[in-house]
Formats: C-alpha cells, structure tokens, sequence
C-alpha cells in the first residue's frame, strides 16, 4: 500500500499518519495501565505522583496471584501441547479429503471461534456439571482446547494447503510409515507454522476469562478469572502490575513468532 | 538385484460416476521396462498409483512376483518411485535426500552414506552430496530423484512423467540414460508418459492407454506399424485413415475390404520407390508446407477425404514447385499399408 506512493510526499505523510493515528487508538489503552502500575498511590491515579515497584511486590509476594499464574501457564502449556497436534492432524485429512467433506469438518472445528463465549461457557459448564468436572484444571482444560484447535487450524490450514503432497508419498513408497512421514518430512517443512500455531494456542488460553470465570475456581483459578474477580471485589494498582505483566508476555511472544517468520 | 514380474488382474477405479480405470489386465515381466501411453485422463497415472498403493482399485488385484499386494501398505512395498516434480525433501540436503530410505531401513550410517554416495555416483552426480536440493538445476533434481528411487534396490521402478518438466535436449539426453540405468540393474521399470516419441525410444512394450482401458500392448514397432484401433495409430503419429475404396493397387490386384491406415511418411510421390505391388491414392494438392527435414503435403482425394503425404526431404526435390490445386498421386508400398479391422475411414 505504502510503495503505491513513491513520489507523492503529501499523500505519504497523510497516509503515515493515519496510520499512526489508528495504532495509538489502537494501543493507547493498553499502555495507559503501564505508568499506573508504577505508582506509590493506594487508588488508580494518572499520571501517578510518586513512582514505586510496591504492586510489582504485592503481586509476586501474593500466594493467591502466584498460584492462578501457575495454573494458566500450565494450562496455556497442555492447551497448546494437545490443540496443536490435533490441529495438525485435522488439517491434514481436511487437506487430503477436499471438497464437500473438508468445508464441513472445517465449518465444525471453526465453530467454537465464532461462538459468543458466554454460549460455549454455559454449555461447557453443563456439560462437566453433568460430568462432576466442573472446578477441575480437567475441565478449564477441555473449553481452552476446544477454543484453541480453530486458531491452530487457521495458521495450519494455509501452510498446508502450500505444502506439496507429493513428498509424503514419496517418503511413503521410500519406507515410510505415516507416523514417519508426519514427523520427519511434514513437521519440519511446518516448524514455523507449527512454532506459531503452538503459541496462538497458548496465547488463546491465557487470554481467555469466560470460560474460566464459569468453571475455574479455587485452587483452578486462571489469572484472566483471578483479575475480573479481583476488579470487582478490590480496586488497586496490582491489577495495573498484572496487566503490565500479561502485555509484557503477549508482546514477547508475538515478536518472537513475528521475528520467526521473518527469518 | 532381483526384479519381478508384476500382474494387473482385472483392475477397475471409478471416482463417482468418473471410470478412471475399465477392467484392466495387463502382465509385465521381470526386468522389462513397460510404458503406460495415453493422453491426459485416460488412466495411465491412477494405474500407476494403484501400484504404488496410492490408490485403491475398487476391484481386481495386483501382484508383485506371486504376492497379492492390492492392498498392502505403499511403504512395504518396496517399489522405487519417481514424481513427475520429483518430490525431493526441501529441508534435506542431497546425500540426505539419497540415504532416506536407507535410513528409513536402519541401514548403518556409514555404509548408508557409501551407499548414497555410490548412487549418486551412478547417476553422474558426484560432487554434490552436500548441496542443498534447492540449489539443483531441474535436471540435477531428476538425478536426485532416481537416486533416491534406486539406492535401496526395489524391485520395481516407477515412474511419472519424470522428463516432462525438462527441456527438449535435457529430455533427449535422460531418455538414453534412464533407459541405460534400467538395463545395468535389470529392474522392473512401469514408466508413464504421454509422449507418443519417448515411449517409443525407451520401451520394450509399450500399453497404450484411453478411456481407462489398454487400447493396444506391444513393442513400439508393431505399435507404430499395426496399431489395433483408430485410437493407437492417430495418437501414435500422422496416421491416415482411409476407406478401401479411396486406394487402387498399381498391380491391379484386388484390395482388401477393409479401412486402411497409411503414415503419412510411408508415402513416395515416385512410383518407382513404392515396388510393384504399391498402392496409390490420387487427388488434388490442398496445401504444402516444408518442415526442415521434410515436407508436408495434404492431399483431397477425389472422396473429399484428406490424406497427409510426408516427403523426406533428401528425396523431395519437386516439392517445392507443386503448386495447390494441381492434380497428383500418392504411393505406398504394400507393407506399409495397414488393415484396422472394424474401423471406419
């Protein structure tokens, strides 16, 4: 879009910041809470007086929010270890099957993407009330795979679609059984696609809150539940601390993904 | 290395309403180097496929030696193949390529690598084990692949069009060497292609193919010389088909009842050439074109029919004076003169 204005300086300045404008509506929000979690105030004041790490302490020192980072980094770990290689293999048959068969295995794994989370949340909470696995890691577990296996099938389904076929059977008719042909000729030729799959999955289950408010609880709770909670019964800087920290997190692990692809 | 001879037992594979193969039997022997020929869609690639065990025929079966292995898995098949875009692995390098399958059989390291190596070798690649496969010109990669079909000794060979992708030289050349490399192992070789020229250069029998069935199988020369159908000599080269009546022998002998087909380069425009017991097709010159090595003429017979005349160069010289229009006739000898019998001019 850029090089469509090569020697038009007026349009490029205009257009750069248009653009400029758009990424700080964007961000803008997100930052404001980075200067708050630095303040030495008892209240959620911007700008802030007086500068400290006091809510950076209470937060690390709090066994409550180091227990729910626990569970969400163990969570956003299996959720990403169990939705990618189903992805995988879902988007492998869809790629062979074609036609008809594939658009609808598709449009069912895609659901849960354009499902409201309130809908799946409710659903999913009867589903393991009826199964007494509600409150379990078990169950948060089963509605973050469930959410995560569309976004790994979107980053999935392209490299696949690109991938020539060809090579499987080659390895195939050279010896190879399926397992084989998967893991030495497939994997390696998708390790970046699969490397962003793996953290748009673990990224899903980190971010997510609805399904966790409905199900998580205790010992389960996931940071996302822990903050809406904490929002609604105590309002300090800790949760500013907490938000710095999941964006300083998410930020990481998009630029590593971007930083990947690139090279 | 020991080769097998394969059966096709009456193989049939429809996709829906699609007849992708009609009954197909077929027997090749041990060490033979066949040649599935047809044009696109009729069924040469998903026979071929079936016998890697790519595809699953809906009925009949196929043997390797006297083992049924129409459904056995591709990978324990033992059955080198070749892709027409040859399928190398981009994350591998060369010798990595080559040794695969060797690895795939636990072969040890070292002797694998020698192996590889040698193969390579083989196929006149030495000196390029550590390249990366991206870095190959097309008809390296051609090599690469061969190597690889070949280096863990199947007993068969397979392959897909492997030389369409090349240049018409580069073409030439692996003809002779493919051919060359199948005769020092004595493999089994099923090679598909749809060039009428290739499968005739490297064949022992060549299976034409149409509409998923095995219009014609045979050596090139009676393949080229006595196709069966209208199909196998049109698709085999410029073939005329003409009714008994459009021919006259010169001997005055009586012709035969039945539609003739004549190459277009079995013709002579001098009688004396054609031998005594020649027949000739009379007509009006339509048009003339010179095609290097030889001229092309098309001549009406007096039917309306029109017969292309092929004249070699070297022995054309009035060609370029014919004018159209002008009356003329056409002499081929008796032995070039072909009766497909139940076809129609």
């Amino acid at each position: 879009m850029l090089e469509a204005y090569p020697q038009n300086r007026l349009a490029r300045i205009v257009l750069w910041s248009f653009a400029a404008l758009v990424m700080a509506f964007l961000m803008l929000p997100t930052l404001v809470v980075v200067p708050l979690s630095f303040s030495a105030s008892n209240l959620l004041e911007f700008p802030p007086h007086a500068y400290s790490l006091r809510w950076y302490e209470n937060f690390f020192g709090s066994a409550t929010w180091m227990a729910a980072l626990r569970t969400s980094l163990i969570l956003g770990t299996l959720t990403a270890l169990i939705a990618v290689p189903f992805a995988l293999l879902a988007c492998i048959s869809m790629n062979r099957l074609g036609g008809k068969t594939a658009a609808s295995i598709q449009s069912i794994l895609l659901t849960p993407s354009v499902t409201p989370g309130i809908l799946l949340a409710i659903g999913l909470f009867f589903v393991l009330a009826a199964q007494r696995l509600v409150g379990t890691l078990f169950g948060v577990l089963v509605g973050h795979v469930v959410l995560a296996v569309p976004v790994a099938c979107i980053v999935l389904l392209p490299a696949l679609a690109r991938f020539d076929w060809n090579q499987v059977q080659a390895a195939r008719s050279l010896g190879a059984d399926w397992a084989r042909a998967i893991g030495g000729i497939i994997v390696p030729q998708l390790r970046l696609s699969l490397l962003s799959a793996t953290l748009m999955a673990f990224l899903t289950s980190l971010d997510e809150s609805v399904i966790s408010i409905f199900v998580a609880s205790g010992r389960n709770s996931t940071m996302p539940k822990l903050m809406f909670v904490s929002l609604r019964d105590q309002i300090d800087p800790t949760i500013a601390a907490i938000s710095t920290l999941w964006t300083a997190i998410v930020v990481v692990v998009v630029v590593i993904v971007a930083l990947r692809q690139k090279s | 290395m020991k080769s097998l001879p394969i059966t096709i037992d009456s193989v049939s594979k429809a996709y829906g309403s699609y007849v992708a193969l009609d009954d197909v039997s077929l027997d090749i022997q041990a060490g033979e180097f066949l040649t599935l020929l047809g044009p696109s869609g009729s069924g040469k690639t998903t026979l071929l496929m079936a016998l890697a065990g790519f595809v699953r025929p809906d009925s009949g079966k196929l043997l390797l030696g006297d083992r049924d292995i129409t459904r056995l898995a591709p990978n324990k098949r033992d059955i080198g193949i070749v892709f027409q875009n040859y399928a190398l692995f981009p994350h591998m390098n060369v010798l990595a390529n080559v040794a695969y399958p060797l690895a795939l059989r636990k072969t040890p390291r070292a002797e694998a690598r020698q192996r590889a190596l040698a193969t390579l070798a083989r196929v006149k690649l030495d000196g390029l084990a550590e390249r990366n496969v991206a870095a190959l010109s097309g008809g390296q990669r051609q090599r690469v692949a061969l190597a690889r079909a070949i280096v863990f000794e199947p007993r068969v060979m397979l392959m897909d069009e492997p030389l369409s992708a090349l240049d018409k030289n580069l073409r030439e050349t692996m003809q002779y060497e493919i051919r060359r490399l199948h005769d020092d192992l004595g493999i089994t070789t099923i090679y598909v292609t749809h060039d009428q020229r290739e499968a005739l250069i490297m064949s022992d029998r060549i299976a034409v193919m149409n509409s998923g069935r095995i219009q014609q199988i045979d050596t090139p020369q009676r393949i080229y010389d006595r196709p069966s159908t209208r199909f196998v000599a049109e698709f085999m080269g410029e073939a005329n088909i003409v009714a008994p009546g459009s021919v006259r022998r010169i001997d005055g002998a009586e012709a035969s009842g039945e539609t003739l087909m004549i190459r277009a380069e079995s013709f002579h425009l001098d009688a004396k050439l054609a031998g005594a017991d020649a027949v000739a097709l009379e007509g009006t010159l339509r048009a003339k074109a010179f095609r290097g090595e030889n001229w092309l003429l098309t001549l009406a017979l007096d039917g309306g029919q029109e017969v292309l005349v092929c004249i070699p160069a070297a022995l054309a010289g009035g060609c370029a004076e014919l004018a159209a229009g002008q009356r003329m006739t056409a002499y081929a000898p008796a032995a070039k003169v072909h009766a497909i019998p139940g076809a129609t001019a």
